[in-house]
């Protein structure tokens, strides 16, 4: 249920972006209006998520260690699993970003009558995961060819890495070449349906699957799609299309004619992830960096953290409370006492606490 | 009860989850695998609210009558507070990578205790009332109404999770499903939906001092019973001082300890250790509960019972404290203590008096764990051992959630245990170190009435255990938490009979050589020490 729905979703999504340029010609809003808005509301909406995080104090130092801490001096630490100073928590958390490094920990529950609990490597979720990031960026950061000119040299570069699976038969009498095949949009499109079909698959995943978990699978898949169709199949014509994202990155934006329906689709899409982004789960990507499980050090029995909703002292209850309801009964059972014992000792009536 | 559970019965368990969605299944409160409720006495001596008479299988749960509102608020509240409840509201993906590595979820197969949903029951009113889409899109974007029907099921689940943090170790984002845990047991008791095992041992520790509610004179009591069996079973008698003024550190640890088996035989290491060292120290009576139980219920009550260690330590003026084996207990000293209730200015930097070691981990809390400091000791070789004494048992060692996950105490125990026993043999990789899995009881569940649910909880444990038991013949499992030491020996006997549960420090007291002490040929627990009494054959008869 909530699989179809993510997915009729983002088809009328598809359509609304085909019909309104083909049928109904809205090309200034496709593809001008709803792109710088949808690319403002990322960025606002992301710094707004991100300062609201930031906002709420880390009250507690409450790193997850994941190794031996630093204690004895012959006893050697694990600085990075378990960091003692800001410096190896960076690193540790440069690990968790970069090479997803909790996730890779993962493993599988294997459990089988007797009962007998046994636990299998389990690769395959980190693999999805990290291919589809880094294709994810780098699809990204190759689409910049788009809004700059001339393109720089490092987009280039990229492009050229990213292509170097060419099918290309030069010779004299055979000449057989695609446009150079870009592995990142594969990649992308092709992780994201197994993440999806892994979602699927496995039925703990599916069960805790709400329609927030496929609608961004099924909008990246429509991008990766949409996308692929216009490299390899459906030809367009990139200097037109060039001419209207540059036109976008220089604020003078243009429409120009001749540009088909895909490539407003594709854009549409990318649009709905953009706007989409701030106000989903997809804010893991800002919000990991501030994950205090992961951001600290375990220093706090050598350098004190400052709560700074905790600075009132306590009301707690005293020793001299203690020691006034139970006086008696301790001189009885030889254990010092602060004030001597009374012959007409009144019970203490409160409760004895303090500040 | 235990008589109706069996291994064959409980091991039967399917991951597979129900058609139903989990936001149309309720929770069954079934005899075993919930809590009793707490008694409004023990709400009433801590001023917190609504106290009354009330079980959960009633349907009426006596709720104030704007109990949403205050739900809400406390919810508002705490977004603005804790930076972790805010971020980890928000960033699941629900990839399901914690799915299966709750020993709950494990044990039992409810869905609803993988840690994602467990989250998710809360989650979801954080979505319907806090977030943009969820206000807009209600049960489209993941969002729930808030009725009484899910207030009890956070009473069910939240009280089904240890806070053991196994989650947070595999989470992308270390998303700690026992933060989430601890604010909704906040939530739940501003409307006075506490457990009766958390709720009653709480005001024990306020007045008392430690959670059983031992006034001052029977916990000296307890002491002198077990300094009896010291003299009766080492031949050596040993005069511990209490609430002594200008000693030179206060050595605090679990109540639990001072009270049964097999914590007693620890205490009682505790004991012959100092001793054996001529160490310069006192118990305290007052401040004599290690364990917080204030830690599962909010934030402002574990600083008030963790208050009484540093105003004891300022009392009696001591130079810095040790505390003793105990979990939950050194989370809360490695990582909350000092941002509550420091600086602790009266004190001094730790240094051993024995081997002169800084321990400069712990300049700042001035609070040492007695690993930490025994492990010292062997170092420096300041202890008289006799390992062979502990060839009779074969050891394995269970790193307990919060020193593993909420400190990272691995090496210490291992150096301490195979410096005093012979035979150590360590559980599958993973499930030890920082992916140990939990008693089953931790964080306030290890209640009578619970037994069911903590067998289920304590079977992936268990399970391990029971592999060395299979492949070494191991017969002890060894700990450095009272919880664990209150609960395994149920838990062996239910899933791996034949393995009993012992402290390191037990181990310790064991291979000791006292000085003047008698033939040993018994240990702590008065058992015959085999091969030992060989000595003295042919005697008395």
């Amino acid at each position: 249920m909530n699989v179809i729905i993510s997915l009729l979703a983002v088809i009328v999504l598809g359509v609304i972006a085909y019909v309104g340029v083909e049928g109904a010609g809205l090309r200034v809003l496709f593809g001008v209006i709803v792109p710088y808005a949808a690319v403002l509301t990322f960025f606002i909406g992301m710094v707004y998520r991100v300062v609201d995080w930031a906002k709420s104090p880390v009250p507690f130092r409450i790193p997850t260690t994941a190794g031996q801490e630093k204690s004895l001096p012959w006893i050697k630490p694990q600085a990075i699993e378990n960091p003692s100073t800001g410096g190896m928590a960076f690193i540790r958390m440069a690990i968790e970003v970069l090479l997803f490094r909790s996730l890779f920990r993962n493993m599988k529950l294997d459990f089988r009558e007797g009962p007998k609990i046994r636990y299998s490597s389990e690769k395959f979720l980190w693999l999805f995961a990290i291919l589809f990031h880094y294709s994810f960026l780098v699809t990204l950061l190759r689409h910049a060819r788009f809004f700059t000119d001339p393109i720089p040299g490092w987009i280039q570069l990229l492009e050229k890495a990213d292509s170097i699976f060419k099918v290309e038969v030069m010779t004299p009498f055979i000449e057989i070449g695609l446009p150079a095949l870009l592995l990142s949009g594969l990649v992308l499109g092709g992780m994201a349906t197994l993440l999806l079909i892994r979602r699927l698959w496995i039925p703990q995943v599916r069960y805790i699957s709400l329609p927030a978990d496929y609608f961004p699978l099924f909008l990246i898949i429509g991008i990766a799609l949409t996308g692929i169709l216009q490299r390899y199949l459906i030809r367009v014509d990139v200097v037109t299309i060039k001419e209207l994202t540059m036109g976008l990155a220089t604020l003078s934006p243009t429409v120009p004619d001749g540009i088909s329906g895909m490539f407003y689709v594709h854009l549409f899409l990318v649009s709905v992830l953009f706007a989409y982004f701030p106000f989903s789960k997809l804010v893991h990507m800002g919000g990991v960096f501030l994950s205090p499980t992961r951001n600290l050090a375990n220093n706090s029995r050598s350098v004190r953290h400052i709560n700074p909703w905790m600075t009132e002292p306590v009301k707690y209850h005293t020793y001299e409370a203690y020691e006034d309801e139970f006086r008696e009964l301790m001189v009885e059972a030889g254990l010092p006492v602060d004030k001597p014992l009374e012959p007409q000792e009144e019970p203490a009536d409160d409760q004895g606490e303090k500040e | 009860m235990a008589k109706k559970l069996s291994a064959d019965v409980l091991g039967q368990i399917s991951h597979k989850p129900p058609k139903q969605p989990w936001m149309d299944t309720k929770p069954e409160f079934r005899e075993g695998t919930y809590l009793y409720a707490v008694k409004p006495e023990s709400l009433e001596y801590v001023h917190a609210p609504n106290p009354r008479e009330w079980s959960p299988t009633d349907s009426d749960w006596k709720l104030p009558a704007d109990w949403q509102g205050i739900i809400k608020t406390g919810i508002k509240d705490r977004l603005d507070r804790f930076r972790s409840f805010k971020l980890f509201m928000d960033i699941c993906v629900r990839c399901g990578a914690c799915a299966d590595k709750c020993h709950f979820f494990i044990g039992s197969g409810d869905p609803k205790n993988m840690p994602v949903l467990r989250a998710e029951l809360l989650r979801s009113v954080y979505r319907q009332d806090f977030t943009a889409l969820g206000k807009v899109l209600k049960k489209m974007a993941g969002g729930r109404e808030l009725t009484e029907d899910v207030l009890k099921e956070w009473f069910y689940y939240f009280f089904q999770c240890s806070e053991c943090r196994r989650c947070s170790l595999f989470c992308p984002y270390g998303i700690d499903t026992a933060e989430i845990t601890i604010i909704a047991r906040e939530l739940l008791n501003l409307v006075g939906c506490q457990i009766d095992w958390i709720g009653t041992p709480v005001a024990n520790c306020s007045r008392t001092g430690n959670h059983l509610g031992l006034q001052p004179h029977t916990y000296k009591e307890n002491a002198e019973y077990l300094l009896d069996d010291i003299e009766e079973y080492v031949g050596v008698r040993i005069d511990p001082p209490f609430n002594k003024k200008g000693a030179e550190i206060l050595f605090v640890t679990p109540s639990g300890d001072i009270f049964a088996e097999p914590g007693i035989f620890t205490f009682m290491g505790y004991l012959m250790l100092f001793e054996h060292i001529g160490l310069d120290y006192t118990w305290s009576t007052y401040a004599s509960e290690g364990g917080n139980f204030g830690f599962f219920t909010s934030h402002e009550t574990m600083r008030k019972l963790n208050r009484k260690m540093y105003a004891e330590a300022e009392r009696l003026g001591v130079k810095y404290i040790i505390g003793g084996e105990c979990g939950h207990m050194w989370r809360v000293i490695n990582q909350y203590m000092d941002t509550m209730n420091g600086p602790a200015d009266f004190l001094e930097k730790p240094v051993s008096p024995i081997t002169g070691t800084a321990f400069e981990n712990a300049n700042s809390t001035k609070m040492v764990h007695i690993t930490e400091f025994t492990a010292d000791l062997i170092k420096h070789d300041k202890l008289k051992l006799d390992p062979s004494r502990n060839d009779h048992i074969k050891v394995t060692y269970h790193d307990s959630c919060n020193p593993a996950r909420g400190m990272g105490m691995f090496e210490e125990p291992r150096y301490v245990i195979n410096n005093v026993c012979n035979n150590f043999y360590e559980m599958p990789p993973q499930t030890i170190r920082e992916q140990t899995f939990c008693c089953g009881s931790g964080s306030g569940l290890n209640a009578g009435e619970y037994l069911e649910m903590r067998l289920r909880g304590g079977l992936p444990r268990a399970n391990a255990v029971r592999q060395v038991h299979e492949e070494h013949g191991v017969n002890m499992l060894s700990c450095v938490c009272a919880i664990d030491r209150a609960v395994f020996p149920a838990l062996m006997d239910f899933w791996v009979p034949g393995v009993d549960v012992c402290g390191v420090t037990e181990l310790v007291a064991n291979a000791l050589i006292m000085e003047g002490e008698g033939d040993r040929e018994y240990n702590l627990r008065g058992e015959e020490i085999p091969g030992r009494e060989a000595d003295d054959a042919g005697e008395e008869g």
